[in-house]
């Protein structure tokens, strides 16, 4: 007993010097609630409701996704190493597409950097952003006007991702065949559950034709994709043919929680970034 | 009940996840793209380094020791072939990062000796050369820490259990990672000397010049 207290005493002992000697932690990036992101209250809330008016139209325009952020610091960090988390983490742009940006101010380090995801390095390539950023931005930024500096860095921007052809906007994204792994364990439960309920009602072969053809559908709506449905149904066809008596064993199963895309807000698409852009310093 | 274990069976060698199988097919996988990204970085940085030598010596041709260190260095590094297979054999491995590395101290020393001429600082062509260069370094930065992630994950699988014997079985073993650069001149304490010996360009952990 008192051996456990001595443990347990040296435990925090050991905790609280540790304590001072940890590294200084990251600075967490903040979660994607909208286009613009101020952490320091640099903008009035009509100068963000103009510039997120302005990204959310070139968006709808050309499905391009981009984002403002401002925060006091990123240290320990260098704002290049800060950006590509906030890249990894919000995604932006389309999958596939990889068409998202990044204008990303740590305002206390005097850095700002345009991170641009890989569908738009051809046309905001390395040069063309810090083109933008010593030319348009921190000329403003030296002066104070820092609404000034990202409007203009935002406009630049814009336009040069007009300049490249991209797929239309709000296409319905077609899931690819090697999605069918993560629907595997569903097809299984539901043709072992239900297979084996309709084949004690209908017999062997029809029961299997109606959990075939059910999974197939059911798989169709979660998936998106005809293809998918048509092998998830033939796979619970197999199953239901190939497996043994389950009949009586039918039991109630959940739908388990598919959430759905959720209307309103803004969600990166999935895009993704490798470090292409630049970084200045006023 | 035999139809049933036949199916069981089918499904367990689809989805071989028990014995690792397939996180080491998917984590090789990772690593060749990977592999493939920093490949690419490091072939944009080679092809920018003609244009870049051309911009200088039109204002400093002065200064042949450094240009033609970084030719020589890029010549070298284009010598070896960065083939997938060069992952599997530690020596070359070490060699390619040896030529990359000399071509970033090469570059290093480039970008220092251009900042005494004020008139190549401002132009406009070099400027460009020098933002795509800082962007391709930042990149090259990225698609190694990502690669060396990869190896990680890989690495660990071929000697985790039990999907090491699955790795055994079928001749998987574990792949060189990327090393600190100048592990040395960490190691050793810095020395500060106040003569008037031009200065050694700084090469951070990543390699790249800040």
């Amino acid at each position: 007993m008192a051996m456990s207290r001595y443990m347990a005493r040296a435990v925090f002992l050991a905790f609280t010097l540790c304590w001072p000697f940890m590294a200084p932690a990251q600075v967490p990036v903040p979660p994607l609630s909208g286009r613009v992101t101020d952490q320091t209250a640099t903008f009035t809330t009509e100068q963000k409701a103009v510039l997120e008016q302005t990204l959310q139209a070139f968006e709808a325009r050309k499905g391009t996704q981009l984002a403002v952020l401002i925060v006091p610091t990123t240290a320990p960090e260098t704002i290049e190493q800060y950006a590509i988390r906030v890249a990894e983490l919000w995604k932006l742009g389309r999958k596939k597409v990889d068409d998202g940006a990044i204008l990303l101010v740590a305002k206390n380090d005097r850095a700002v950097r345009i991170e641009v995801g890989y569908g738009l390095e051809g046309v905001l390539n390395d040069a063309i952003s810090n083109r933008i950023i010593s030319e348009r931005i921190t000329p403003r930024f030296t002066q104070g006007d820092f609404n000034g500096g990202v409007s203009a860095g935002v406009d630049q921007i814009i336009r040069a991702v007009d300049g490249e052809p991209l797929p239309q906007p709000n296409r319905t994204p077609v899931a690819g065949i090697g999605n069918i792994q993560q629907y595997v364990p569903v097809i299984f439960i539901l043709a072992m559950v239900m297979g084996g309920l309709l084949r004690s009602i209908l017999g062997r072969f029809p029961g299997a034709l109606v959990t075939g053809g059910a999974v197939a559908v059911v798989a169709w709506l979660f998936a998106g994709a005809v293809s998918i449905g048509l092998v998830a149904g033939v796979l619970a066809l197999f199953f239901t043919l190939l497996g043994g008596g389950m009949g009586g064993h039918g039991g109630g199963f959940g739908t388990g929680g598919f959430g759905g895309r959720g209307g309103g807000g803004f969600s990166g698409g999935g895009g993704g970034f490798g470090g292409g852009g630049a970084t200045g310093r006023w | 009940m035999r139809r049933l274990w036949v199916a069981i069976t089918v499904l367990i060698a689809l989805t071989l996840t028990g014995c690792g199988y397939n996180a080491l097919q998917s984590t090789d996988e990772q690593i060749k793209s990977s592999w493939a990204d920093v490949v690419n970085q490091f072939q944009r940085r080679a092809d920018l380094i003609p244009n870049l030598v051309n911009t200088v010596k039109g204002f400093a041709a002065q200064e042949k020791d450094v240009l033609l260190g970084v030719t020589n260095a890029r010549a070298k590094v284009g010598s070896i072939q960065a083939t997938p297979e060069l992952l599997n054999n530690p020596e070359a491995f070490a060699k390619f990062q040896a030529a990359q590395r000399e071509l970033s101290g090469t570059l290093a020393r480039l970008l220092v000796v251009s900042e005494n001429y004020p008139q190549l600082k401002s132009d406009a062509n070099f400027r460009a050369l020098q933002a795509q260069l800082e962007g391709t370094e930042n990149s090259i930065t990225l698609a190694r820490d990502r690669y060396i992630t990869a190896v990680q994950q890989y690495n660990v699988t071929v000697r985790a259990f039990p999907s090491n014997l699955t790795a055994m079985a079928f001749g998987y073993k574990t792949k060189p990672n990327f090393t600190v650069d100048n592990e040395k001149e960490i190691s050793t304490a810095p020395k500060v000397d106040f003569a008037p010996v031009p200065s050694k360009p700084q090469v951070d952990a990543q390699g790249a010049t800040r």
